[in-house]
Protein backbone atom coordinates (compact mmCIF):
# COMPACT_ATOMS: atom_id res chain seq x y z
CA UNK A 1 0.00 0.00 0.00
CA UNK A 2 2.73 2.43 0.98
CA UNK A 3 4.68 1.58 -2.17
CA UNK A 4 1.67 2.21 -4.40
CA UNK A 5 1.01 5.56 -2.75
CA UNK A 6 4.67 6.52 -3.02
CA UNK A 7 4.95 5.72 -6.70
CA UNK A 8 1.63 7.41 -7.54
CA UNK A 9 2.67 10.56 -5.66
CA UNK A 10 6.18 10.45 -7.13
CA UNK A 11 4.73 10.22 -10.64
CA UNK A 12 2.43 13.15 -9.88
CA UNK A 13 5.28 15.24 -8.51
CA UNK A 14 7.56 14.44 -11.43
CA UNK A 15 4.83 14.99 -14.01
CA UNK A 16 3.92 18.31 -12.43
CA UNK A 17 7.56 19.41 -12.45
CA UNK A 18 8.04 18.46 -16.11
CA UNK A 19 4.77 20.20 -16.92
CA UNK A 20 6.02 23.42 -15.31
CA UNK A 21 9.14 23.31 -17.48
CA UNK A 22 7.43 22.37 -20.75
CA UNK A 23 4.11 24.27 -20.74
CA UNK A 24 4.29 27.28 -23.04
CA UNK A 25 1.36 29.03 -21.35
CA UNK A 26 2.37 30.13 -17.80
CA UNK A 27 -1.18 29.58 -16.55
CA UNK A 28 -0.93 25.86 -17.34
CA UNK A 29 2.49 25.91 -15.70
CA UNK A 30 0.90 27.22 -12.50
CA UNK A 31 -1.74 24.47 -12.65
CA UNK A 32 0.99 21.85 -13.14
CA UNK A 33 2.79 23.28 -10.11
CA UNK A 34 -0.40 22.84 -8.05
CA UNK A 35 -0.48 19.13 -9.04
CA UNK A 36 3.19 18.91 -8.03
CA UNK A 37 2.54 20.51 -4.64
CA UNK A 38 -0.40 18.22 -3.85
CA UNK A 39 1.70 15.16 -4.71
CA UNK A 40 4.48 16.45 -2.46
CA UNK A 41 1.94 16.82 0.36
CA UNK A 42 1.08 13.11 -0.05
CA UNK A 43 4.81 12.29 0.15
CA UNK A 44 5.11 14.38 3.33
CA UNK A 45 2.21 12.42 4.84
CA UNK A 46 4.01 9.16 3.97
CA UNK A 47 7.06 10.54 5.81
CA UNK A 48 4.81 11.17 8.88
CA UNK A 49 5.07 14.96 8.56
CA UNK A 50 1.40 15.81 9.02
CA UNK A 51 1.86 19.48 9.85
CA UNK A 52 4.22 20.15 6.95
CA UNK A 53 1.78 18.43 4.58
CA UNK A 54 -1.12 20.55 5.85
CA UNK A 55 0.93 23.73 5.57
CA UNK A 56 1.98 22.71 2.06
CA UNK A 57 -1.64 22.37 0.93
CA UNK A 58 -3.01 25.43 2.71
CA UNK A 59 -0.16 27.92 2.33
CA UNK A 60 1.50 26.80 -0.90
CA UNK A 61 -1.15 25.23 -3.08
CA UNK A 62 -3.76 27.60 -1.70
CA UNK A 63 -2.43 31.07 -1.03
CA UNK A 64 0.81 31.32 -3.00
CA UNK A 65 -0.63 29.76 -6.15
CA UNK A 66 -3.60 32.16 -6.09
CA UNK A 67 -1.05 34.98 -6.11
CA UNK A 68 0.61 33.41 -9.17
CA UNK A 69 -2.72 33.04 -10.96
CA UNK A 70 -3.52 36.70 -10.31
CA UNK A 71 -0.19 37.89 -11.71
CA UNK A 72 -0.37 35.60 -14.76
CA UNK A 73 -3.88 36.89 -15.48
CA UNK A 74 -2.70 40.49 -15.05
CA UNK A 75 0.45 40.21 -17.15
CA UNK A 76 -1.08 38.06 -19.88
CA UNK A 77 -0.24 34.55 -20.92
CA UNK A 78 2.46 34.07 -23.52
CA UNK A 79 5.31 36.51 -23.98
CA UNK A 80 7.99 34.00 -24.84
CA UNK A 81 9.35 34.48 -28.38
CA UNK A 82 9.99 31.43 -30.49
CA UNK A 83 13.57 32.20 -31.46
CA UNK A 84 16.54 31.23 -29.32
CA UNK A 85 19.07 33.91 -28.45
CA UNK A 86 21.65 31.39 -27.27
CA UNK A 87 22.25 28.69 -29.88
CA UNK A 88 21.97 25.17 -28.55
CA UNK A 89 20.45 26.30 -25.24
CA UNK A 90 17.66 23.79 -25.49
CA UNK A 91 20.08 20.91 -25.98
CA UNK A 92 22.72 22.00 -23.48
CA UNK A 93 20.25 22.69 -20.64
CA UNK A 94 18.82 19.12 -20.39
CA UNK A 95 22.37 17.80 -20.52
CA UNK A 96 23.40 20.02 -17.60
CA UNK A 97 20.21 19.05 -15.73
CA UNK A 98 20.99 15.35 -16.15
CA UNK A 99 24.56 15.97 -15.01
CA UNK A 100 23.24 17.75 -11.91
CA UNK A 101 20.95 14.80 -11.12
CA UNK A 102 23.77 12.29 -11.47
CA UNK A 103 26.03 14.45 -9.33
CA UNK A 104 23.43 14.89 -6.57
CA UNK A 105 22.65 11.17 -6.55
CA UNK A 106 26.34 10.29 -6.28
CA UNK A 107 26.81 12.86 -3.52
CA UNK A 108 23.90 11.55 -1.43
CA UNK A 109 23.95 7.82 -2.14
CA UNK A 110 27.72 7.67 -2.10
CA UNK A 111 27.81 9.15 1.39
CA UNK A 112 28.30 6.68 4.20
CA UNK A 113 24.87 7.24 5.73
CA UNK A 114 23.89 3.70 6.68
CA UNK A 115 20.34 4.70 7.64
CA UNK A 116 19.60 5.73 4.05
CA UNK A 117 18.76 2.18 3.07
CA UNK A 118 16.25 1.71 5.87
CA UNK A 119 12.68 2.88 6.45
CA UNK A 120 13.85 5.07 9.32
CA UNK A 121 13.41 4.28 13.01
CA UNK A 122 10.02 3.57 14.54
CA UNK A 123 8.59 6.83 15.81
CA UNK A 124 6.11 7.63 18.53
CA UNK A 125 2.48 8.26 17.43
CA UNK A 126 2.58 12.06 17.70
CA UNK A 127 5.60 12.42 15.39
CA UNK A 128 5.36 15.56 13.26
CA UNK A 129 1.97 16.72 14.49
CA UNK A 130 1.30 20.45 15.07
CA UNK A 131 1.98 20.22 18.81
CA UNK A 132 5.47 18.81 18.32
CA UNK A 133 6.36 21.28 15.55
CA UNK A 134 4.98 24.21 17.55
CA UNK A 135 6.93 23.25 20.66
CA UNK A 136 10.16 23.01 18.66
CA UNK A 137 9.43 26.26 16.84
CA UNK A 138 8.75 28.25 19.99
CA UNK A 139 11.47 26.75 22.17
CA UNK A 140 14.49 25.48 20.32
CA UNK A 141 14.10 27.46 17.09
CA UNK A 142 12.70 30.69 18.55
CA UNK A 143 15.40 32.79 16.88
CA UNK A 144 14.62 31.35 13.43
CA UNK A 145 10.92 31.91 14.09
CA UNK A 146 11.46 35.59 14.93
CA UNK A 147 13.84 36.06 12.01
CA UNK A 148 11.28 34.61 9.61
CA UNK A 149 8.61 36.94 10.97
CA UNK A 150 10.90 39.92 10.31
CA UNK A 151 11.56 38.52 6.82
CA UNK A 152 7.80 38.34 6.15
CA UNK A 153 7.39 41.94 7.29
CA UNK A 154 10.23 43.06 5.02
CA UNK A 155 8.73 41.18 2.08
CA UNK A 156 5.35 42.84 2.64
CA UNK A 157 6.95 46.30 2.74
CA UNK A 158 9.04 45.46 -0.33
CA UNK A 159 5.97 44.34 -2.27
CA UNK A 160 4.19 47.61 -1.46
CA UNK A 161 7.24 49.63 -2.56
CA UNK A 162 7.61 47.65 -5.80
CA UNK A 163 3.95 47.69 -6.75
CA UNK A 164 3.32 51.36 -5.93
CA UNK A 165 2.65 53.62 -8.90
CA UNK A 166 5.31 56.24 -9.44
CA UNK A 167 3.94 59.78 -9.48
CA UNK A 168 5.89 62.99 -9.92
CA UNK A 169 4.68 65.93 -7.79
CA UNK A 170 1.34 64.40 -6.99
CA UNK A 171 -0.08 64.12 -10.50
CA UNK A 172 -0.34 60.81 -12.28
CA UNK A 173 2.37 60.46 -14.90
CA UNK A 174 1.20 60.41 -18.52
CA UNK A 175 2.58 56.99 -19.11
CA UNK A 176 0.45 55.23 -16.54
CA UNK A 177 -2.67 57.38 -16.65
CA UNK A 178 -4.46 55.66 -19.57
CA UNK A 179 -3.69 52.27 -18.15
CA UNK A 180 -5.16 53.25 -14.79
CA UNK A 181 -8.40 54.49 -16.32
CA UNK A 182 -8.63 51.39 -18.45
CA UNK A 183 -8.51 49.17 -15.39
CA UNK A 184 -11.11 51.23 -13.60
CA UNK A 185 -8.71 52.07 -10.77
CA UNK A 186 -9.55 55.45 -9.25
CA UNK A 187 -6.66 57.80 -9.83
CA UNK A 188 -6.89 59.51 -6.44
CA UNK A 189 -4.78 57.91 -3.78
CA UNK B 1 9.74 2.68 1.68
CA UNK B 2 13.44 3.25 1.85
CA UNK B 3 14.55 6.78 2.55
CA UNK B 4 16.80 6.46 -0.51
CA UNK B 5 13.80 6.62 -2.83
CA UNK B 6 12.72 9.94 -1.39
CA UNK B 7 16.22 11.37 -1.69
CA UNK B 8 16.60 10.24 -5.30
CA UNK B 9 13.17 11.70 -6.14
CA UNK B 10 14.17 14.94 -4.44
CA UNK B 11 17.40 15.25 -6.46
CA UNK B 12 15.47 14.43 -9.65
CA UNK B 13 12.96 17.20 -8.93
CA UNK B 14 15.80 19.61 -8.13
CA UNK B 15 17.49 18.79 -11.45
CA UNK B 16 14.22 19.30 -13.34
CA UNK B 17 13.79 22.71 -11.68
CA UNK B 18 17.36 23.74 -12.51
CA UNK B 19 16.85 22.62 -16.11
CA UNK B 20 13.72 24.73 -16.32
CA UNK B 21 15.61 27.80 -15.13
CA UNK B 22 18.22 27.19 -17.84
CA UNK B 23 15.67 26.64 -20.63
CA UNK B 24 12.88 29.12 -20.01
CA UNK B 25 13.15 32.89 -20.40
CA UNK B 26 9.86 34.16 -18.98
CA UNK B 27 10.46 35.49 -15.42
CA UNK B 28 7.17 33.99 -14.19
CA UNK B 29 8.18 30.50 -15.31
CA UNK B 30 11.63 30.98 -13.80
CA UNK B 31 9.96 31.78 -10.47
CA UNK B 32 7.84 28.62 -10.83
CA UNK B 33 11.01 26.59 -11.41
CA UNK B 34 12.56 28.18 -8.32
CA UNK B 35 9.54 26.89 -6.40
CA UNK B 36 10.27 23.41 -7.77
CA UNK B 37 13.85 23.58 -6.49
CA UNK B 38 12.80 24.85 -3.05
CA UNK B 39 10.23 22.07 -2.78
CA UNK B 40 12.80 19.46 -3.74
CA UNK B 41 14.92 20.80 -0.88
CA UNK B 42 11.92 20.54 1.42
CA UNK B 43 11.36 16.91 0.44
CA UNK B 44 14.99 16.10 1.23
CA UNK B 45 14.73 17.89 4.60
CA UNK B 46 11.59 15.98 5.60
CA UNK B 47 13.05 12.67 4.39
CA UNK B 48 16.24 13.17 6.41
CA UNK B 49 14.14 14.19 9.41
CA UNK B 50 12.31 10.85 9.12
CA UNK B 51 15.61 9.04 8.73
CA UNK B 52 17.08 10.56 11.89
CA UNK B 53 13.80 10.23 13.78
CA UNK B 54 13.31 13.74 15.14
CA UNK B 55 11.22 16.65 13.92
CA UNK B 56 13.89 19.30 13.52
CA UNK B 57 14.10 18.83 9.77
CA UNK B 58 10.37 19.44 9.52
CA UNK B 59 10.81 22.77 11.32
CA UNK B 60 13.46 23.64 8.72
CA UNK B 61 10.97 22.77 5.99
CA UNK B 62 8.37 25.12 7.50
CA UNK B 63 10.95 27.94 7.60
CA UNK B 64 11.87 27.22 3.97
CA UNK B 65 8.17 27.62 3.11
CA UNK B 66 8.20 31.06 4.76
CA UNK B 67 11.28 32.06 2.76
CA UNK B 68 9.64 30.79 -0.44
CA UNK B 69 6.53 32.86 0.27
CA UNK B 70 8.71 35.98 0.71
CA UNK B 71 10.57 35.22 -2.52
CA UNK B 72 7.28 34.84 -4.40
CA UNK B 73 5.99 38.16 -3.09
CA UNK B 74 9.13 40.06 -4.11
CA UNK B 75 9.47 38.26 -7.44
CA UNK B 76 5.87 38.82 -8.46
CA UNK B 77 6.14 42.46 -7.33
CA UNK B 78 9.14 42.85 -9.62
CA UNK B 79 7.26 41.26 -12.52
CA UNK B 80 4.27 43.58 -12.01
CA UNK B 81 6.63 46.58 -11.85
CA UNK B 82 8.35 45.45 -15.08
CA UNK B 83 4.99 45.06 -16.79
CA UNK B 84 3.83 48.51 -15.66
CA UNK B 85 6.95 50.10 -17.17
CA UNK B 86 6.27 48.32 -20.46
CA UNK B 87 9.58 46.46 -20.23
CA UNK B 88 9.84 43.10 -22.02
CA UNK B 89 9.14 40.08 -19.79
CA UNK B 90 12.16 38.18 -21.06
CA UNK B 91 15.31 37.68 -19.01
CA UNK B 92 17.51 37.85 -22.12
CA UNK B 93 16.26 41.34 -22.92
CA UNK B 94 16.68 42.60 -19.34
CA UNK B 95 20.44 42.72 -19.38
CA UNK B 96 21.11 46.21 -18.03
CA UNK B 97 22.92 44.85 -14.97
CA UNK B 98 25.14 42.53 -16.99
CA UNK B 99 28.80 43.51 -16.93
Amino acid sequence: MEEILFFAAALGALGGAVGVVLMRNPLFGVLALIVHLFSLAVLFLLLTAAFVAAAQVVVYAGAVMVLYVFVVAYVGDDHEPAWEPIPGQRFLAPLLGAALFVELSIAVLGSSLLALGTDGPNVKPGFGDPAAIGTLLLERFLLAFEASSILLLLAAVGAVVLAARRREDGTPSERFAPQASEEGVPSSQ
Amino acid sequence: MNIEWYIVLSSLLFAVGAMGILIRRSPIVILLCLELMLNAGNLALVAFSRMVGNEEGQVFAVIVMVVAACEVVIGLGLIVALYRRKLPLDVDELRTLRG
